[in-house]
């Protein structure tokens, strides 16, 4: 197995277009610098994002998901960031049963003024991830049909 | 004119779907008057050989039950499917994965180990395990593999329609043989029932509060079950809201709530997760703003076992099918 340290993760943020959208925008207008793992899905509020959304990133690659949202209190339809909290928590306990080490799915409050958390946060999720190592890659132990080969797809 | 050929084969299942079969009562005669049985290991003796000896696509319809987990099960559905104009995934086990399907919580090892080793009641000093193949002098026995991972029927044939349920309700049996014997299928890949969720058709929706707010969870076994209330209102977690109707409500009638055998409506993907999402929203958290991540995943937390709540009968079709091994579990 290659050394985790030349491991690349693949990251998928999701973010709300009222804050942490706009606070990567800043972060990116304002020339800030960051790892490049990640790819954002906006979407018009942290309430919005289905936890089937978030499987699929995982069942699709994704090493780990991190969502944002804007701060308690400051969501743009009132209490969307905490559904969104309640579902990640849900789905947090969910995805342990299922064997993903804690960790691979986060979220994090961030407003639109704060480009510098955005980079901070992005850049700590990735660094946590590359630690962890890559998640076992799920669509390649359910091609497998015997007993002897999928064992060793599906044991890490 | 010869009358349509059927067969009807189980796999990982409990024999439930057989019965209920039988449950359709004197409707069964109308099925037998108008279809030549061909195949039905649990009621006739007809073996493999008969199977093989037709031609391709002779079946007019096999009614399949039960999840895949062995190599037997893979064969005889890919024999059955070879031979048959329609394949009918018939019940939770083919449609979701089923009861059965929760051993994707684990896998060969972790499960031979548990069932034939450290099960109070199992006698095994040698650590006896079944084994594909086991010569005794000059014979030798053979074994169908056992897999790690549970699959739907569709995850190893094509199917072309599913008849939900655990089991199959009658009236839903009936309308789904009613279909294909006069022709008037839907599309290809399609559920025979409705495509409604629980709730829309629960007795208990007319006197439900506009808006349900659980405060604290609780078990069926924990409290005495109002039988007019939502199941919700009183604190149990029912997943009516997230599954499809069909089923004649069974479970409500008898006082107990959805645990989603009949599988999510026609544009979820996952159920587990459509379910644990709905029951989240609805939890009464007062004055949110004030909780910490650490408030708010104790009161989470009163959900226990989560997974195998939500993904009760359909952890082989969900999105992530299976949990991941490590060694040393």
């Amino acid at each position: 197995m290659k050394a985790k340290v030349d491991f690349e993760p693949k990251i998928v943020v999701f973010c709300c277009k009222w804050c942490s959208y706009t606070a990567a925008d800043l972060a990116g207008t304002s020339r800030m610098e960051m790892l490049p793992n990640f790819t954002i899905i906006r979407t018009m509020c942290s309430g919005r994002i289905d936890p089937e959304f978030i499987l699929n990133a995982f069942v699709k690659g994704a090493d780990g998901v991190l969502i944002t949202g804007c701060h308690p209190g400051d969501c743009h339809y009132v209490n969307g960031n905490y559904k969104a909290r309640r579902r990640i928590i849900l789905l947090q306990s969910v995805l342990k049963q299922f064997g993903f080490e804690n960790g691979r799915l986060r979220y994090e409050w961030i407003s639109a003024a704060e480009g510098k958390k955005f980079v901070d946060s992005v850049n700590e999720f990735i660094g946590n991830i590359k630690k962890l190592g890559p998640l076992c890659d799920v669509s390649k132990y359910l091609s497998e049909k015997k007993t002897n080969n999928v064992k060793s797809s599906i044991t890490q | 004119m010869t009358k349509p050929k059927v067969a009807f084969y189980w796999n990982a299942s409990c024999g439930g779907c057989e019965e209920a079969v039988i449950d359709l009562a004197e409707d069964i005669l109308k099925v037998v008057e108008a279809v030549d049985i061909v195949f039905w290991p649990v009621a006739m003796d007809f073996k493999k050989k008969d199977i093989k000896a037709m031609k391709d696509g002779e079946i007019a319809v096999s009614f399949i039950n039960g999840a895949i987990r062995t190599e037997e099960q893979e064969e005889m559905v890919k024999l059955l499917r070879r031979k048959s104009g329609l394949v009918i995934a018939f019940g939770s086990c083919s449609h979701l994965g089923g009861i059965p399907g929760l051993a994707n919580f684990w896998d060969r090892d972790t499960i031979f180990e548990r069932v034939y080793k450290e099960i109070p009641s199992v006698i095994n000093p040698d650590g006896v395990l079944p084994q594909t193949k086991t010569q005794i002098g000059d014979k030798q026995l053979t074994l169908p593999e056992f897999w790690d991972t549970v699959k739907t029927l569709d995850q190893v044939i094509d199917v072309d329609y599913y008849i939900p349920g655990c089991a199959p309700p009658p009236d839903i049996i009936m309308d789904g043989i009613t279909a294909i014997l006069e022709g008037k299928l839907p599309e290809k890949g399609a559920v025979l029932a409705p495509d409604k969720s629980l709730c829309d058709t629960c007795p208990r929706s007319e006197k439900k509060p506009d808006k349900i707010s659980m405060k604290e969870i609780k078990r069926p076994h924990e409290i005495i079950l109002d039988p007019e209330k939502c199941f919700l209102e009183q604190g149990i977690i029912c997943l009516g809201p997230a599954t499809r109707s069909g089923c004649g409500e069974r479970c409500i009638n008898a006082n107990m709530p959805c645990r989603g055998c009949f599988g999510p409506t026609k544009e979820v993907i996952d159920h587990g997760a459509k379910g644990l999402s709905a029951i989240v929203s609805i939890l009464g958290i007062e004055e949110e703003e004030k909780l910490s991540d650490e408030d708010v995943q104790k009161l989470i937390d009163q959900i226990k076992d989560p997974a195998g709540l939500f993904y009760m009968y359909s952890l082989p079709s969900s999105l992530l099918r299976r949990k991941i091994m490590r060694k040393g579990e």
